[in-house]
């Protein structure tokens, strides 16, 4: 790890000051940060520490029905908050799909957006990595990609984000606060990361010393409350990223779908929306037909970056799976693996 | 730069002078406060054997720098005995031989009583097995170590159960 210097201060307008200065970046938990100046993929000049900044880490309800989450809220803390839980339940089950328990009582919501791809090139400083190093290359391309992106992706960069947080987060229009010189701004998450294209270092939509301090989940968006999932898959049972995810969570009006929202994770550089099969359900019958015809429009520009393609058919069923337990409905309680599709039943001890 | 870290350590006051920002509270308490009970596994917040907890809840030392948490309390595996009286969550693991080699055991205990402390898996044991996957055990001791903790779990509401039912019983 490189020495750097150390600040912490008191207010959010004194953080961002500092921060101007070349070389700085922001300390939370530093879940991710620190492990990776551990490896000196990050080599910052010095730390700014926010953890401690005051009025950040609550959670506060709107008038319209939706939620502001500060960004220093952990994981944890916000998927045990039973309000948040009962109003937008997949996010919750993303969370706990994610990390540990460990992590996710240090981890902030603001860090996980801001968590780096778990690229192997892009780990491993004696790797050429456009993301890492611009102009060196990627070494992805023709190395070990089958966990890599099969939607908008670019020579220079084949990446994926790893979070689970922004997959039902970017499905139900949530919006990130920012604060930066220039004043208070917001974007819309699912445009928060930006796809690689000519330049893959530029991994989100903030400049300089902008500062994440909090999320929006709008009221409009508790309306799939009754039936919203989160479906990962992963190589072991848990404490692993997605090789694919989803999001999906249906708005009913009887067996008619009024509306849909359908994201995907593991697969881009960005949580992907797919919008083009939201708007096929919309109207149709609440059925298998129905969710694989949507399944089929939300992978149709899929296309392989490497040795990947089983990951398209494999995000095609799971969307479809998505759909289907949906529209079973939101579980009463927070199933015992959070967004397994291999869930055994409540209280089965396979351990032989 | 010269930084003065407070910390409460297993309930003393400690004030340590760091002349470098880089210290983790894992290598503060094994190299500077003699707590080697925290094991430095993967040091990479993958293997859980560092787990501490900090203001009472159970987090990864090695990833969290030790100048950042200036006025935590923070409990470790040499805190939670009373004298010679084993904490209820030790003398399960003994009971339901829930190690092999050991080496994981002091993070697997205190995670196991951060668990138990969060509430949420009670007696199911595939709860308990994932809100214990961030702890990894190379001898693969995880039955005795998920039968440990459902164990514990019980021992810990019944020390508590008399008190809450005076409590009750007053209101």
């Amino acid at each position: 790890m490189n020495r750097f210097d150390y600040l912490r201060p008191t207010s959010v307008a004194d953080a961002v000051a500092l921060a101007a200065e070349p070389g700085s970046a922001y300390l939370a938990a530093g879940t991710n940060l620190v492990d990776l100046m551990k490896i000196g993929v990050s080599r910052p000049a010095r730390l700014i520490d926010i953890g401690r900044l005051p009025g950040l880490d609550r959670i506060d309800w709107l008038p319209d029905g939706g939620v502001r989450i500060g960004a220093l809220v952990r994981n944890s803390d916000l998927a045990y908050d039973a309000r948040f839980a009962a109003t937008f339940p997949a996010v919750a089950e993303a969370l706990l799909s994610g990390a540990s328990a460990q992590l996710r009582n240090a981890a902030t919501v603001g860090g996980n957006l801001l968590q780096r791809t778990r690229c192997a090139y892009f780990q491993d400083t004696a790797s050429a990595c456009n993301r890492r190093h611009p102009g060196s290359g990627c070494d992805a391309l023709q190395g070990e990609n089958r966990l890599h992106a099969v939607f908008g992706w670019s020579e220079r960069c084949i990446a994926t984000h790893p979070s689970d947080f922004c997959v039902p987060l970017a499905a139900l229009d949530a919006v990130v606060e920012v604060e930066g010189r220039a004043g208070r701004r917001e974007i819309p998450l699912d445009i928060f990361h930006r796809l690689p294209g000519d330049a893959p270092e530029r991994e989100t939509e903030l400049d300089g010393a902008d500062l994440i301090v909090a999320l929006r989940i709008p009221g409009a968006s508790a309306a799939f409350s009754r039936n919203a999932r989160y479906l990962k898959l992963r190589e072991r049972t848990s404490y692993a990223f997605a090789l694919v995810s989803a999001a999906a969570a249906l708005d009913l009006d009887g067996g008619t779908i009024r509306g849909a929202r359908i994201t995907l994770g593991g697969v881009a550089a960005r949580p992907w929306r797919a919008r083009a099969a939201e708007d096929a359900l919309a109207g149709r019958p609440a059925d298998e037909r129905s969710f694989a015809e949507a399944a089929g429009i939300a992978l149709a520009d899929a296309r392989p970056s490497g040795d990947n393609a089983f990951k398209i058919e494999l995000a095609r069923r799971l969307v479809a799976r998505a759909l289907a337990l949906a529209l079973a409905g939101t579980p009463a309680v927070m199933p015992a693996l959070p967004a397994s599709p291999f869930a055994a039943a409540a209280g089965a001890d396979h351990a032989a | 730069m010269s930084l003065s870290v407070s910390l409460t350590v297993n309930g003393r006051l400690r004030t340590i002078i760091l002349d470098d920002p880089r210290v983790t509270l894992l290598d503060l308490l094994r190299e500077r406060l003699a707590l080697t009970g925290a094991k430095k596994g993967c040091d990479r917040g993958q293997c859980g054997a560092c787990t501490v907890l900090v203001d009472g809840r159970r987090v990864n030392a090695c990833l969290a720098l030790a100048v950042s948490l200036d006025g935590s309390e923070i409990t470790t595996i040499e805190g939670l005995a009373d004298g010679d009286d084993l904490h209820p969550v030790q003398a399960a693991f003994i009971a339901c031989d829930g190690m092999q080699c050991g080496y994981c055991t002091p993070g697997q205990i205190m995670s196991a009583v951060g668990l138990i402390a969060e509430g949420r898996a009670g007696n199911d044991p595939e709860r308990v097995r994932e809100l214990m996957s961030g702890n990894i055990c190379r001898c693969a001791a995880y039955q005795g170590i998920t039968e440990a903790v459902i164990e514990a779990g019980r021992a810990l509401a019944e020390r508590t159960a008399p008190s809450e039912r005076t409590e009750r019983s007053l209101a």
